[in-house]
């Protein structure tokens, strides 16, 4: 498994798809977490005051690992699911997953050495997402002249470790479904469709249609909101609050089936490499 | 006694209706450049994917370097370009060289030694994406190479290549298999296999149709001669060769004999005060071979589907 890890690990660092992805995630977490309540906070005058204020102190640091993990469940977690299609997907673009197959470790050990590259650089996305959010928060309270209290060590590991573990499972969610469907294309649509419309809309119809709702608290985007939620993310009901994160399910329940859907994500992509013919 | 490197018996391959490969025996010995020759979509790529554990067989049986396709003992010694040389478009051809060097974990060191047999030194550190066809398909043979194998499988090697590199290609081949490396070849090129190989399977519609040494395929060859007057000549040759060794075509006697025999015919005839104007060795090619027993497969194929087979 390490034999293909570093492998996976040259392949990823090499390549610039990789890196303009990486580069959006965080662009995007630093304009919506940072700049947008910056100007809101700015340019909220009479009764929007009140709000202004409000999104100023998302973006303190007090507040660093709800603003940090508030983007995971939705935009982060699409940009991570591409990230996952992408590792895959590609290998039978480029046919290269034979030339893979053909070196000896066995099957199931390429999705491993896959599987744990992508693991590894989640937890890097995350840390250094982190680090950026802490030095723009930092930039914010000084130029707001606002207190610079931070949150407790246990608080933030809490926070690396469940914005990981929502990022890890939509980006295997990614490479399973390059795997299943051979290519990125159609896995990377299929996928985007799910995480971005189609999980919101189920959450819309499942106050009306029965049984529904307890469908959705099973499904994989409901548990990376609710356990955003838990780290401190602003739910989407409230003012101001972040799309695809909610209550519907508890902190604890969402991390255990975050987890689940990680393993079995990984299990069915070295399933269906195990049993499968190479074209 | 001969060792097999590959061996498969009653091979067969099917994707729903229809048969890719049918009730296949092929055996490769060690230290031979055996040629896999057959038309497009003969079977030739499923046969080697199914050798490499890309493809499983619907039923027979394959061992490659004595053990089950696809185990990591058979992968450990095999070195392969199936189809198109596949790599990373975005890594340079070191790069992706190192990526399959880590996976069977070989020293990079072996990277810069493939490099260099296949002459792509030079250009190593550019992108694959800014490789000619010509030095992608060097790039798949260094990476075939990267094991030290003692079994090459190469698909068409010499594919989109212009007349040099297809010579370049072939120069390789045949001093890879000098060195004592066994190299299984498929191509659908008579010359290139008349060339390079020393014995040749004969493929298809997925059934191997003969396989032996390219002299055995080719079978005897047979003495022209254009001499006067031809029917007097017939009765002579006859006389020597007896009845159905002798056959007239394009006003020329055609002995079925072989190049030892055509002095003392010369010398009958002459003595005999016919007129020889020309006397020569009339060797089939493979590719009169090839055409011959592909062009009965095709005709088995076409009356198949003629009758609603």
């Amino acid at each position: 498994m390490l034999v293909g890890f570093a492998a996976e690990v040259l392949k990823l660092r090499k390549r610039p798809a990789v890196w303009m992805i990486v580069a959006v995630w965080i662009m995007l977490a630093v304009v919506f977490g940072y700049l947008f309540p910056y100007l809101a906070y700015r340019s909220a005058t009479g009764p929007k005051a009140a709000l202004g204020k409000q999104a100023l102190v998302q973006a303190l640091p007090a507040d660093l690992v709800g603003t940090a993990v508030q983007g995971f469940p939705l935009f982060a977690g699409a940009l991570a699911m591409l990230l996952g299609v992408l590792a895959t997907g590609g290998e039978y673009g480029w046919n290269t997953m034979k030339a893979l197959l053909t070196q000896g470790p066995g099957r199931v050990s390429v999705v491993a050495g896959k599987a744990l590259a992508l693991v590894s650089l989640m937890l890097l996305v995350v840390l250094t997402s982190f680090a950026v959010d802490a030095l723009c928060s930092v930039v914010t309270a000084s130029i707001t002249d606002s207190a610079m209290d931070w949150p407790g060590v246990s608080d933030l590991v809490r926070g690396i470790a469940g914005g990981w573990l929502i990022v890890t499972m939509w980006c295997l969610g990614g490479a399973f479904l390059g795997i299943a469907f051979r290519g990125t294309a159609l896995a990377a649509g299929i996928g985007l469709v799910w995480a971005l419309a189609i999980e919101n809309l189920l959450r819309v119809f499942s106050s009306i249609v029965s049984g529904l709702d307890t469908v959705q608290k099973y499904l994989p985007g409901t548990n990376a909101g609710a356990l955003a939620a838990a780290l401190g993310s602003p739910t989407q009901s409230a003012p101001g609050g972040t799309p695809g994160v909610t209550t519907a399910v508890g902190g604890t329940q969402a991390g255990i089936t975050l987890a689940l859907y990680i393993v079995l994500f990984a299990v069915a992509a070295s399933v269906l490499v195990k049993r499968r013919d190479i074209a | 006694m001969t060792e097999h490197l590959v061996e498969t018996k009653g091979l067969t391959k099917r994707y729903g209706e229809r048969v890719a490969v049918e009730d296949l025996a092929l055996t490769v010995r060690r230290g031979e450049v055996y040629g896999f020759l057959g038309p497009n979509g003969a079977g030739k790529t499923t046969t080697l994917k199914i050798l490499l554990g890309l493809v499983r067989p619907t039923s027979g049986t394959a061992t490659v370097l004595g053990a089950a396709p696809g185990s990591a003992k058979s992968l450990a010694g095999t070195g392969m370009l199936v189809e198109s040389p596949a790599f990373y478009p975005y890594l340079s051809g070191r790069d992706n060289l190192r990526v399959l060097a880590q996976y069977c974990r070989i020293p990079a060191t072996r990277v810069t030694e493939v490099l260099e047999i296949v002459g792509l030194s030079a250009r190593a550190g550019d992108r694959f994406a800014s490789y000619s066809l010509g030095m992608k398909q060097r790039l798949g043979v260094a990476a075939a190479l990267l094991k030290d194998p003692v079994l090459l499988v190469l698909d068409e090697p010499t594919n989109g290549l212009d007349p040099a590199g297809m010579a370049d290609m072939r120069a390789l081949i045949r001093r890879l298999g000098g060195d004592g490396k066994t190299v299984l070849l498929s191509s659908h090129m008579l010359g290139e296999v008349q060339q390079v190989c020393d014995r040749v399977g004969v493929i298809s519609g997925g059934r191997l149709l003969r396989e032996g040494t390219v002299d055995e395929l080719r079978g005897q060859g047979a003495v022209r001669v254009t001499v006067e007057p031809l029917d007097e000549a017939a009765t002579i040759a006859r006389r020597l060769l007896g009845e159905d060794r002798v056959t007239i075509e394009d006003q020329s006697l055609v002995l079925d004999t072989d190049q030892d025999d055509a002095a003392r015919i010369n010398r009958e005839l002459v003595l005999a005060g016919l007129t020889v104007r020309a006397l020569g060795w009339n060797e089939r090619s493979l590719e009169e071979i090839f055409l011959e027993m592909t062009s009965e497969e095709r005709r088995f194929a076409t009356a198949g589907a003629g009758s609603g087979v």
